[in-house]
């Protein structure tokens, strides 16, 4: 079978681009205006939704992915019924859905339960930051019964061997983290960083998307080069916080993102090189 | 109480180190980011290797002995007892360390540990700035840049230990997300790490995070319980029957409990009460919580029914945590330690009582402990005897008991 996920690669790469991949808040700001932004980046080019769940203590995410999270809880969200909105709401949505969540939402769920809701709610894949392969396991056989692809982390400090295996327990994509340090970090597209997408293409044929800290059409078409996909979170979540109502919020996430699809062609990137 | 003891000695050896794993039981493990798993690795790594080198452990305990003060004196608290009716009560004095808390003791052995590493930046989590307090002292006695991350809400009632650590050379981040308080602390320090790994050592102030903390940090502070078994046979000739300390996320009571674990001793842990278990305000993980993942481990914790992980509270900013280390997670399981818990409240009086029959002015967190002492030392007798880990001095604390008092009009 193949994934719903890597086919949001294969039409990006058959228009000669990079994928574009969203990442925003589940209920946030609201329950509406999450769902219309949805809508949104659905019809705004993005090739693959990141939605994430609001957590309490998400210790891998800088202040502006923390302050979405705050809100959202603010507004009861949670992992059950950003679930339960997904199945419900009128979303024909082209993009498949990866689901970002901390590991404690998914284990007070229950996670065969999690498993199987996710998969009615037309989730295609899973990002858990605090769930590296070593714990992961139990999780993998689920994801595994219900088709589900859980997609690892990369990170700069991962070594070789730790490479391989991550590597090869991803599925849909292999999410490369592109500096230490948090969500909403500022990136600089260095040396490393391309080291680091040039080991993950050696051992394996999965697609490689490249988060955090990707702020503006610069940085995505330089990453476009390099990367098969470049994800974006804080700096649309930045352009909600800073929107005095939804309808602007919808706007400038839409502005933004299209600013940045424009950018990912690869041929055209290659001019600004 | 007799018999407990024989019901102890037929028990099965206790597990005394985690899996390959880092797991105690079913709690424990490694639930951080993939950017500081290498980091893990090394540091695992690292300690495998110190644990057996001499030189390391020369090194240590000569700071533990001549710059820290070890090792603590053990005390028999007589008119405590005597005041009790009951058993004879003995004081392990941590409060007696250099900066005044066990805190030190973890903070000397880790410290080495970065040095070995070739870290040249430390950072540290506090609640009730004694953590702080020890990094900021051991990362100025080796020329180690110090940033210590503490919640608002603490940086406000422990004032005095934030002036210690600004003077010690460190510098104190003020954490204003969440409760303020000891978890978003925590938070913050990951957060730096995770960006600043290549040349910072977190040091963790208690038995909590991803392995192999839990373990390393159990390792230097079970100094306490080795002297004070030892100090417990000079003086009164015989094991205690009963050892108790106070619990936030566990770091003095692991330290004190593991010398025991395979004697006849009954072992009882204090949680923070708070405002009463039944208010739901409180800090008592092991008692009113459930088994969750927080800061990089599985163990017992404070949540809602969607695995948000709820505010703790307690009078005691050193308690005031969500989480309780793996270790007493699988103590508990296995039932060889009992875990109570007493109030805000209860709390005061044990400080007071002991200040005033003492002459000791405990820290807020040692005042849980002395203050349960009142619930059963009195039915035991006078053969019988209780050891109390007195983790550290309340100099910290006298002017939010002070408040207290003339609030709430205790005593």
């Amino acid at each position: 079978m193949v994934s719903k996920i890597t086919s949001g690669f294969e039409k990006a790469s058959k228009a000669n681009r990079a994928a574009y991949i969203p990442f925003i808040m589940g209920g946030f700001p609201n329950k509406g205006t999450f769902v219309s932004l949805l809508k949104t980046l659905d019809d705004g080019g993005a090739d693959i939704i990141e939605v994430g769940i609001p957590f309490s203590d998400p210790l891998a995410d800088g202040p502006t992915i923390q302050k979405a999270g705050q809100i959202a809880l603010e507004q009861g969200a949670n992992l059950v019924n950003i679930i339960q909105t997904l199945r419900e709401e009128d979303l024909p949505l082209r993009a498949p859905l990866v689901l970002m969540s901390y590991w404690n939402p998914i284990l007070r769920m229950g996670i065969e339960k999690f498993g199987s809701e996710t998969k009615a709610s037309n989730v295609s894949g899973v990002i858990i930051p605090d769930l590296p392969p070593e714990e992961a396991g139990q999780w993998i056989e689920i994801a595994e019964t219900y088709g589900i692809d859980t997609i690892f982390m990369v990170a700069p400090t991962t070594t070789a061997t730790r490479l391989e295996s991550i590597v090869n327990l991803s599925k849909g994509f292999v999410y490369v983290v592109s500096m230490t340090g948090v969500t909403g970090s500022s990136l600089v597209v260095g040396q490393e960083l391309l080291d680091t997408i040039a080991n993950v293409k050696r051992i394996s044929s999965l697609p490689v998307a490249v988060g955090f800290g990707v702020s503006n059409p610069d940085q995505a078409a330089s990453l476009s080069k390099v990367a098969d996909g470049v994800i974006v979170g804080s700096a649309l979540i930045k352009k909600c916080l800073e929107s005095p109502d939804g309808m602007a919020a919808i706007k400038a996430v839409s502005d933004l993102s299209l600013g940045i699809v424009e950018r990912l062609g690869k041929s055209q990137a290659a001019g600004h090189a | 109480m007799r018999k407990l003891s024989v019901l102890y000695k037929e028990q099965k050896q206790q597990v005394l180190m985690p899996d390959n794993r880092g797991y105690f039981g079913r709690f424990g493990g490694r639930f951080v980011p993939e950017t500081l798993m290498p980091a893990l690795e090394e540091l695992t790594e690292v300690y495998d290797r110190i644990k057996e080198d001499k030189t390391f452990h020369s090194e240590l305990n000569d700071l533990l002995k001549n710059y820290a003060g070890r090792e603590t004196p053990l005390y028999y608290a007589r008119r405590l007892s005597e005041s009790l009716g009951g058993a004879r009560i003995f004081l392990k004095r941590e409060d007696l360390t250099h900066t005044g808390a066990h805190k030190i003791n973890n903070a000397l052995g880790q410290v080495l540990l970065a040095l070995k590493m070739g870290k040249t930046r430390i950072i540290a989590e506090t609640g009730a700035g004694q953590h702080g307090v020890a990094t900021a002292t051991a990362a100025a006695l080796m020329g180690l840049e110090c940033v210590v991350y503490m919640g608002s809400l603490d940086i406000e009632r422990q004032a005095l230990n934030v002036t210690r650590m600004k003077m010690l050379g460190a510098t104190v981040v003020p954490v204003n997300d969440g409760s303020c308080s000891l978890k978003d602390s925590v938070n913050a320090a990951i957060r730096d790490w995770v960006t600043n790994v290549k040349n910072t050592h977190y040091i963790i102030g208690s038995v909590i995070g991803p392995h192999p903390y839990p373990l390393i940090v159990r390792d230097f502070q079970s100094v306490i319980g080795k002297e004070a078994r030892k100090q417990m046979l000079e003086q009164a000739k015989k094991l205690p029957d009963v050892a108790m300390a106070c619990v936030g996320a566990g770091s003095n009571a692991i330290g004190l409990f593991h010398a025991f674990l395979d004697d006849p001793v009954r072992l009882i842990g204090v949680e923070a009460a708070g405002y009463g278990l039944d208010t739901g305000r409180h800090a008592a993980s092991l008692c009113e919580g459930s088994p969750g993942v927080l800061h990089g481990a599985m163990l017992y914790l404070l949540q809602d029914e969607n695995g948000q992980i709820t505010e703790a509270h307690s009078i005691a900013a050193g308690l005031d945590y969500p989480g309780v280390g793996p270790e007493h997670g699988m103590l508990k399981d296995t039932n060889r330690v009992t875990y109570v818990s007493v109030t805000d409240r209860e709390a005061v009086k044990g400080f007071m009582d002991l200040a005033r029959m003492e002459g000791i002015i405990p820290a807020l967190e040692s005042a849980h402990a002395i203050a349960y002492l009142g619930k059963f030392a009195g039915t035991m007798t006078r053969e019988e005897t209780i050891l109390v880990c007195l983790s550290g001095r309340g100099d910290k604390d006298v002017s939010q008991v002070s408040d207290y008092l003339e609030i709430n009009q205790v005593n």
